[in-house]
């Protein structure tokens, strides 16, 4: 039975499913109203955690990064100049491995000061050994944060993982969400059991130096750790398929088959390329949309096998390069195909920044070749092309 | 798939609106969704909540633009807001007045209208003249968006102990909601 729940109550409850210890966090812009119904969950008596409200975002990060430690399940959520004030922390947690598990409700990032919804957040975070997840409805964020919790507490892993959740366009809106039971939830999902707890009866030590003689050492075996986590993820994915019955995949994939142009993307803004498709379909025109579920460790294998035979491939980003050749995802993918010999026509679109409404239309446009920017500010040697600037 | 634009002003309960209708929606295992305009809120500026119900999942994260209904909780708002923006041809008024036929067709002319003294209803059902939950019965009657009944679990959920009060005043905006054909 289908709850029509607002995405960020929805993302609270499977929190509350996960049946997380210690949820840390700062309550004021940017936040949301995940933490705001956990308070009010742990505050009734539903859910036995403890909840530490602290003085800032990097405080929250460094309260899990202590009850993680000391073997918590734990939660927090961000967004935008929050998950920047964080950034110290999240290498520490990831560095520390400890399978901490986060929402970053994506938002813009200042200045101008903006409170809606893009990826500058999460993209200035991408590289700090955090296990990402991008979601397009609600029902995938609920089922993500489940799943996040497996995925960073298996021993094979043990890895914070981030549930990225589009600002506003997700995060805001009331939609139909099935929720499995607590007992469903409880078999998926079994007590953490940490390899290594801070315990004053077994002391240990955590964080320490890490001299120049082992310090790769530790990054190599963190690497290792990251990059095999993707066969965990799947098997993951796997098993919450075969127990609740929705089928995951690292890269989703639209209407790929037998498309040459494909449009890349992450998170929510894929369903309104899925309707751009669809009209095009009804004019006869073949496009495709390919999605990262997984975004961290990058998928590369599955990619490739997608867009091995595609003639165009549109990636769409909502974040701005700042003075980088191109968007993230980009350069991402181009060093993909150029590794494997592929050199398929590629474009690059920078849109839906700040909350910017894309419509289905704009992707009919870049995909007839006539979508524009209006400014007339001269760019010089742009390799992206900024969708929707007006004159 | 119906879209529904709802005008309103913070602290009316436009969003309340567009919830409970998408909630109520969902409950006949309909497809729907409900939002608010994204932005700071600032009690009585205008403001604006999106809902869409649809037999088949809906695959779109934007803004209504062109609605097949209006919804206008405060009448009052017309001095500063063009509530038929982008609607749709064959779209619905759905605005709480006083007025007569006369002057609502002059606002709204070759447009279908459904109006109702949602003001006065909720003034005398709730004892406040928040209208949000009464003009859902005229949205309702205007568009047989969802059905009144299914509307009963998700109000008694949201307001508890003040919950018949309300399934009072949209039951009666429901019967007093008048239409006029273009």
């Amino acid at each position: 039975m289908k709850k029509g729940v607002e995405v960020s109550v929805a993302a609270a409850l499977a929190v509350q499913l996960a049946r997380a210890e210690v949820i840390s966090a700062y309550p004021i812009t940017p936040q949301t109203h995940i933490v705001e119904y956990l308070s009010e969950l742990v505050a009734n008596g539903e859910l036995e955690a403890v909840y530490i409200n602290v003085e800032s975002e990097h405080s929250a990060m460094s309260a899990c990064c202590g009850a993680a430690a000391a073997g918590a399940r734990t939660f927090t959520s961000s967004s935008a100049q929050g998950l920047e004030l964080m950034h110290e922390m999240l290498y520490v947690v990831s560095g520390l491995r400890l399978p901490v598990v986060m929402t970053t409700v994506n938002r813009a990032l200042s200045s101008p000061l903006s409170i809606w919804g893009d990826h500058a957040d999460v993209m200035a975070a991408r590289d700090t050994g955090w296990i990402m997840l991008f979601c397009e409805n609600g029902q995938e964020v609920v089922d993500s944060l489940i799943m996040a919790y497996r995925i960073g507490e298996d021993r094979r892993v043990l890895l914070p993982v981030m549930v990225n959740v589009d600002g506003f366009s997700l995060s805001h809106v009331i939609e139909p969400i099935e929720f499995p039971s607590q007992e469903e939830v409880d078999r998926f999902l079994p007590p953490y059991q940490p390899l290594f707890s801070l315990h004053p009866d077994r002391p240990v030590t955590m964080g320490a130096y890490g001299m120049p003689e082992i310090y790769s050492e530790a990054k190599y075996a963190q690497e290792t750790a990251i990059i095999n986590s993707k066969d965990i993820v799947k098997e993951v994915f796997d098993d919450f398929a075969n127990r609740f019955g929705r089928r995951y995949n690292l890269v989703e994939t639209y209407n790929t088959e037998d498309a040459d142009f494909v449009f890349v993307a992450l998170g929510s803004i894929g369903e309104n390329i899925k309707s751009a498709i669809e009209e095009l379909k009804k004019e006869g025109k073949k496009a495709g949309l390919v999605q990262l579920r997984l975004y961290r460790p990058f998928p590369w294998k599955e990619l490739i096998d997608v867009l091995k035979d595609k003639k165009r491939i549109a990636v769409t980003e909502r974040a701005a390069p700042g003075g980088a050749l191109n968007g993230p995802l980009y350069t991402e993918i181009a060093t993909l195909l150029y590794n494997n010999g592929i050199s398929t026509k590629m474009e690059n679109y920078i849109l839906g920044l700040g909350g910017r409404d894309v419509m289905p239309e704009t992707f009919i446009d870049i995909y007839k070749g006539v979508a524009r920017e209006v400014s007339e500010v001269p760019t010089k040697e742009k390799n992206f092309m900024f969708i929707g600037v007006r004159g | 798939m119906i879209e529904v634009r709802f005008h309103g002003r913070g602290g009316q309960g436009a969003v309340t609106s567009a919830e409970l209708v998408a909630q109520a929606a969902i409950k006949q295992n309909l497809y729907a969704q409900a939002f608010p305009s994204f932005g700071p809120e600032r009690r009585g500026a205008p403001v604006q909540a999106y809902l869409r119900v649809s037999p088949t999942p809906i695959k779109l994260r934007s803004k209504v633009y062109h609605p097949d209904a209006v919804v206008i909780l405060d009448a009052t708002l017309l001095k500063t807001i063009n509530p038929a923006e982008g609607i749709k041809d064959d779209a619905v008024i759905v605005i709480n007045s006083n007025k007569d036929e006369e002057e609502l067709i002059k606002l709204f002319p070759k447009l279908r209208i459904a109006y109702v003294d949602a003001s006065k209803i909720a003034k005398e059902e709730l004892g406040v003249s928040i209208t949000n939950t009464t003009m859902i019965g005229a949205l309702v009657k205007a568009t047989n968006i969802t059905e009144l009944e299914s509307l009963e679990g998700p109000v008694r959920e949201r307001f508890g102990i003040l919950a018949q009060r309300n399934i009072n005043a949209y039951t009666r905006a429901f019967k007093e909601t008048k239409v006029i054909n273009p």
